[in-house]
């Protein structure tokens, strides 16, 4: 179980990884547009990073209906039991 | 699972990934430490992202041959570049890659002109996905029709396998197909001639068949999914999502496979297998609980595991890794299984160099690759003991090192996983090797080693935490009195009604003491027990210790304490005994070591020894003590 308090650090971590900065900070409006280099393929390695940490599995509609870091966020929590 | 969890964690491994270029060595020194961590596939494209920002070619003075390998392919392969990489990375060396423009490998290969050839490859991964390669097939097709299908997409693959091959001039490896297609009949799917589970079950048998041929090398994707699990290599989202027939979280695994291959192709593949002995050989301590007492054959499951990862050693052998041994052992005690326990898979002779001593083993695996004359990065080590396994890592850290738990079933798993001696062929010369080996033995080569230690020690953070003897430790305290040989100066046994009476006695006292370092707790390695005498002379009644711990600096920090516990009760003087049995040799000169004087000598090996409190100062070592 992971709520949503606990699942922000982690995916900090993931993001700094994936982008190679340090300086990201995230909040639930985060989205795209406020990340250089957030593209398609990047969507997919922050999905699976994310799916490994917390070993879990979205489903496409899911994986459609995300629109920003919240949403993330929220949906990560729901599957965990902790939303 | 495709974890790579041969490979060991590095706890600081982010800020070492920062601090690439001001890490101890040069940045690609420093970047070959962080790919031989555990890392999934998030971390594996940020090293390899940091490395080509700062690196735009091979190092100069590499001692490898940098590899162009073109990566083609009918689906998107991107994502498993970096893993490619970074797996050359983990075998210093250097590999650039090009992938192929979405669905265009063949165009490429026919046009002389196009960015493939241009890239000049001098390596070709075929990675053909499943999806394309079942392309037209339906159950709804008679077996002829199958046939024919089959016959045209394998004359193509070969087709694509000869003009990689006479237009790259390179050596090709070819990709087995993933099974991922479900069946549709069930358990007799074989029985449906146009189910895409089958027929390409049935390609994958026929491309290994026509590689043989063709002097192609596979890659076994579809055995290791096979135990894997296929949900940890495909995930059917991720197909419609991207085109990616491999999942991210796969791609280590997939690009470690590759890097195999590449390493292979330079006969850079590890040659020598090193045993370490008790608890990984076999389980329990040869030198104290004797042949009858170490878990080894049928009749326990711990002892069958310990056969089985046996069997599997010399099935190595067999097909030509050499076999060593380095135990931290009397050699007469390590040899005796090897000789005359019945169920012994090795023998003496299917070791090539056995070297058993009580040296570090660093210093003595230095010394097993001089004798076999191979390069020390042609040795895997695998030992149960955490401390030696991160002594030799940080000492040699080009001899391969399993992570491995103390469950020897998981052994033989870490040694196929880690894909360590990847063959490409077997020769009669293979099979032969260790007999060649054993019979240039040289003995000799044990030279004097350079290892540094006390960097080493320091680094582990180590601390003792001494207790009087208690209820609670009671158990373990009496074991190991009754089960300790090697490292007992007098092997005097006690039962629990003898400890509880040292627990009340006001003139003696009995310590416990247990060792921690950053790999964790060692648990309780040593008991003391002294004895005040009437003359003011503290008699060490009873000091032993687990041979875990040799070469630690536990020996002086016990004496420290020792010596405050006899200053407790009045003493003025420490005496020492060593009473010799035929397994304690290794501890003759324990006192003498520790700064004694040896006051009497008897005819039988015994002698005792003598330290004055009065002018004792406590030794300075790396190990921090608490008193509990």
């Amino acid at each position: 179980m992971a709520t949503e308090g606990e699942i922000y650090p982690a995916l900090t971590t993931i993001f700094h990884d994936v982008f190679l900065r340090d300086d990201l900070t995230l909040c639930a409006e985060t989205n795209a547009k406020d990340v250089v280099g957030w593209d398609s393929f990047k969507q997919i390695e922050i999905i699976m990073a994310s799916e490994e940490q917390w070993k879990i599995r979205f489903s496409t509609r899911e994986l459609d209906a995300l629109r920003c870091v919240g949403d993330l966020v929220r949906t990560i929590a729901a599957k965990t039991g902790g939303g | 699972m495709t974890e790579l969890h041969w490979l060991p964690e590095m706890q600081d491994w982010r800020a070492r990934l920062r601090s690439l270029t001001s890490g101890p060595g040069s940045v690609w020194e420093n970047a070959v430490a962080l790919a031989g961590a555990r890392i999934n596939f998030v971390l594996t494209n940020a090293l390899d992202e940091r490395l080509r920002r700062l690196l735009s070619g091979p190092p100069d003075g590499l001692q490898t041959k940098p590899v162009r390998l073109a990566v083609l392919g009918s689906s998107t392969l991107t994502h498993l570049l970096p893993a490619i990489r970074v797996a050359g990375l983990r075998r210093n060396i250097w590999i650039d890659t090009y992938e192929n423009d979405y669905g265009q490998y063949w165009q490429e290969l026919s046009d002389p002109d196009s960015a493939l050839h241009q890239f000049r490859p001098t390596a070709v991964l075929l990675a053909l996905d499943a999806r394309d390669l079942t392309a037209g097939i339906t159950a709804a097709m008679d077996p002829e029709a199958v046939e024919g299908a089959m016959t045209e997409i394998t004359e193509r693959i070969r087709a694509t396998w000869r003009m990689a091959r006479d237009t790259l001039r390179c050596p090709v490896l070819h990709q087995a197909a993933l099974p991922l297609h479900l069946p549709l009949l069930g358990n007799n799917e074989h029985r449906l001639a146009g189910s895409r589970a089958a027929f390409l079950g049935r390609l994958n048998a026929r491309v290994r068949t026509m590689a043989e041929e063709e002097g192609v090398d596979i890659l076994a994707i579809d055995d290791r999914a096979a135990m894997d699990g296929l949900r940890a290599w495909h995930d059917p989202g991720l197909w419609h999502r991207a085109k990616q027939e491999v999942s991210h979280t796969a791609a280590p695994m997939f690009g470690d496979m590759v890097g195999r291959w590449v390493a292979a192709k330079q006969g850079r593949s590890f040659k020598c297998l090193v045993l370490d002995l008790d608890n990984t050989v076999w389980g329990g301590v040869i030198g104290d609980d004797g042949m009858e007492g170490i878990e080894l054959g049928q009749g326990s499951p711990l002892g069958e595991a310990y056969v089985a990862f046996q069997d599997y050693a010399r099935e190595l052998s067999r097909r030509g890794v050499i076999l060593a041994v380095c135990s931290k052992n009397d050699e007469a005690n390590a040899t005796e299984p090897f000789e005359k326990h019945p169920d012994m898979v090795l023998r003496r002779g299917d070791i090539a160099s056995f070297v058993a001593n009580w040296s570090d083993k660093a210093g003595n695996i230095r010394a097993i690759a001089e004798e076999l004359n191979i390069g020390l990065d042609s040795l895997v080590f695998i030992d149960d003991n955490p401390f030696e396994r991160n002594l030799v890592r940080q000492e040699l850290p080009m001899v391969a090192v399993p992570e491995v738990s103390d469950d020897p079933t998981t052994y033989p798993v870490a040694l196929a996983d880690a894909g360590y001696f990847e063959g490409l062929a077997v020769t009669d010369e293979d099979r032969e090797r260790t007999s060649q080996y054993h019979g240039n033995k040289a003995r000799d080569a044990l030279k004097a080693s350079v290892t540094d230690l006390p960097a080493y020690l320091r680094g582990l953070e180590m601390e003792l935490i001494a207790r009087p003897f208690d209820r609670v430790g009671l158990q373990r305290i009496v074991q190991l009195i009754n089960k300790s040989n090697q490292f007992n100066l007098t092997t005097r046994r006690y039962t629990d009604e003898d400890v509880i009476a040292v627990m009340a006695d006001p003139d003696a006292f009995g310590l416990q003491l247990r060792l921690l370092d950053r790999f964790g707790d060692n648990g309780v390695i040593a008991i003391v027990i002294g004895r005040l005498q009437p003359n003011k002379d503290l008699l060490i009644d009873t000091w032993l210790m687990s041979c875990r711990v040799l070469g630690r600096q536990v020996e002086p920090t016990a004496l420290n304490l020792i010596a405050r516990n006899a200053t407790r009760l009045g003493a003025r003087r420490l005496v020492g005994e060593y009473i010799p049995t035929e397994k304690n040799g290794m501890v003759k000169d324990h006192y003498a070591k520790l700064g004694f004087t040896v006051m009497e000598t008897d005819p039988a090996g015994g002698s005792r020894a003598v330290l004055d409190l009065a002018g004792y100062r406590p030794a300075e070592t790396f190990i921090q003590v608490t008193e509990g």
